[in-house]
């Protein structure tokens, strides 16, 4: 029987706040930046005791980003907060030039990512933001799937030297990691093991595939899923050593199919072991207004959409 | 140091920007001309600043960030004529392999280059980062930046200057290169920056004015601004400069922007600047 041990539900934005504030108290080098959102954020801990660290640069994100290169050079270690729209398409050349190409020691905070935003719509659901970040040499990309997690990634990230994107959002969703687990940086983890198809998730997807293998499983079928939270790098000894036991896999994220995870994985698979492959994931659509439960069941990214996959891609198998 | 000293300098960094891009038939020489004199009184008498070894942290140094990152030729010149790498390494600017690239990275380690520009409108939003690090590190040296006026289009900019002024980030000395001319013809043609002067007051900062070829002014107006700042105020400097500078068939028009002499027209040039430390 799969079963979780639950430790409440919170959103994952608010691990990161937690993180963060941690990360004040034990590294006096963190500073954080914040684009006019600091509540949305959950920065407030931050700013509150650490006032001094905390710059806020208002409704300008370009030189939030440019700032937070600048101050890489002294030691600083800045950590940048908006939502991921504006943390990624928005400066995607800033990020490009005073960051990735160089080499700059800054972590891109991105809140209220994907589908689950609901309500504000399509201006500010980004489904592009991994594709983007992901092709940046030197960039680091995390997706953490809960609110422990996602505060583990932050303190995580701090220790990390270059630049990182780290993913996350703002529905309540289930704490399914436990409070002390492990995270480390491109090493994913196997929440499930099991034979007949691997399921290699990130952020939201990662609850959604633990409800999909639930009902799979009472349909007998095994299911084993990873947990790939760090997208790049790519952790492709775990997937492959999953793939050689299940021979197919189901990826499944709150991004576009092109450029996501499931790119990534794709592209794993083509070169170095081949099995068939099923996306859950959004097809070349902006999302609309509306619920997040609402907003994945219509875009088809819940978990009904994981077990549809799994089935069809175990019948290609 | 003497002024004669320092334009002996200038003049051989004049002469190895136009051999530099004439080898490789591509580079900026226009801006990097109009600019020679201003960086070599910056990094030859008004910076605190050390190669031995090259700091990317720059922990009490002041630092230099080129915002408009095309004119290379000139900062790798003055870069290497102040020790920070061997003036041999000029002959590979834009080579394959080489460690002057293009435009001013970081990836292939240049000693003195602290972080990439070349995409227009960011160097002043990460110079100000430094001086907002240099202020949290209890280090009171100064952070300069030198920019196109054309570069100033870029909203970046604007954002950055409201930031400076309203976050007090008072020990900011920014220059602009106001030579009047960009890719496409005359500033004022391709889009005007109108009152430059009474913009930047109005937002907040303090303004000077100098003549960027004569080497005193410049000197002067730079310790000017070092005295006048820690007020809480950010300081920018309008330099009037001539594109091609030193070169007479590149001054007077914005064509050399970023085109390269050829064997004869660098004659011409080499003719008319003064070989006074040696070619590399």
């Amino acid at each position: 029987m799969i079963e979780f041990e639950i430790f409440g539900n919170k959103d994952t934005r608010s691990g990161f706040g937690e993180g963060l504030h941690e990360l004040g108290k034990n590294n006096s080098e963190v500073v954080a930046l914040c684009a006019d959102l600091i509540g949305s954020l959950k920065m407030d801990a931050f700013v509150k005791d650490f006032p001094e660290r905390f710059f806020q640069a208002g409704i300008s994100e370009a030189n939030m980003i440019g700032m937070a290169a600048g101050m890489t050079i002294g030691g600083k270690i800045p950590f940048t907060g908006t939502f991921a729209a504006f943390s990624t398409g928005r400066v995607y050349d800033q990020i490009r030039q005073s960051v990735a190409y160089s080499n700059k020691n800054v972590k891109i905070c991105a809140s209220h990512a994907g589908l689950t935003l609901g309500e504000d719509g399509a201006t500010h659901q980004i489904l592009e933001d991994i594709g983007m970040m992901k092709m940046l040499p030197n960039m680091t990309v995390i997706v953490p799937c809960d609110f422990n997690q996602t505060k583990q990634a932050t303190l995580a990230i701090a220790e990390h030297e270059g630049p990182v994107y780290l993913r996350f959002g703002r529905p309540v969703m289930p704490i399914f990691i436990k409070p002390d687990a492990e995270f480390k940086i491109g090493k994913a983890d196997v929440l499930i093991e099991g034979t007949d198809v691997t399921i290699v998730a990130c952020g939201h997807l990662v609850w959604k595939s633990i409800e999909a293998a639930k009902v799979l499983e009472a349909q007998g079928v095994s299911v084993e899923l990873i947990n790939m939270h760090t997208i790049k790098p790519l952790d492709k000894e775990t997937l492959l050593k999953s793939l050689a036991k299940t021979k197919c896999v189901v990826t499944a994220e709150e991004h576009m199919r092109a450029g996501g995870l499931g790119d990534s994985v794709a592209q794993v698979i083509t070169t170095e072991f081949l099995v068939p492959q099923e996306f859950v994931a959004v097809n070349d659509s902006f999302g609309e207004s509306g619920t997040p439960m609402e907003l994945m069941t219509k875009y088809h990214i819940d978990s009904q959409d994981v077990v549809d996959a799994c089935l069809k891609v175990i019948s290609r198998k | 140091m003497e002024t004669k000293e320092l334009q002996n300098i200038a003049s051989q960094v004049r002469r190895d920007i136009v051999r530099m891009v004439a080898q490789v038939s591509s580079g900026h020489p226009g801006g990097s001309l109009g600019c020679a004199d201003f960086l070599t009184v910056l990094y030859f008498d008004t910076m605190k600043h050390s190669h031995t070894p090259f700091s990317m942290d720059g922990k009490g140094e002041d630092l230099f960030f080129l915002s408009n990152g095309h004119i290379s030729p000139v900062w790798y010149s003055v870069l290497a004529r102040a020790g920070y790498f061997p003036v041999a390494d000029l002959g590979t600017f834009r080579r394959l392999g080489s460690k002057l690239q293009g435009h001013p990275s970081t990836d292939k380690k240049l000693p003195g280059i602290r972080i990439a520009s070349g995409s227009l409108g960011q160097g002043l939003s990460n110079a100000i980062g430094a001086a907002e690090t240099k202020k949290l590190n209890g280090d009171d040296s100064f952070v300069f930046t030198l920019h196109g006026d054309g570069e100033l289009q870029e909203g970046q900019i604007w954002e950055a200057a409201i930031y400076a002024a309203a976050k007090k980030v008072d020990k900011l000395i920014a220059t602009i290169d106001y030579n009047g001319r960009q890719i496409d013809g005359d500033v004022d043609d391709v889009m005007s920056l109108g009152n430059l002067g009474a913009k930047f007051a109005a937002f907040g900062w303090i303004v000077y004015e100098m003549d960027g070829h004569n080497i005193d002014e410049i000197k002067a107006t730079l310790a000017k601004a070092k005295a006048g700042s820690g007020q809480g105020k950010p300081t920018i400097i309008i330099m009037k400069t001539e594109m091609g500078k030193g070169v007479d068939f590149m001054e007077g028009t914005h064509k050399w922007h970023g085109s390269a002499p050829n064997a004869e027209q660098l004659a011409s040039a080499l003719a008319q600047l003064e070989e006074t430390l040696g070619d590399y």
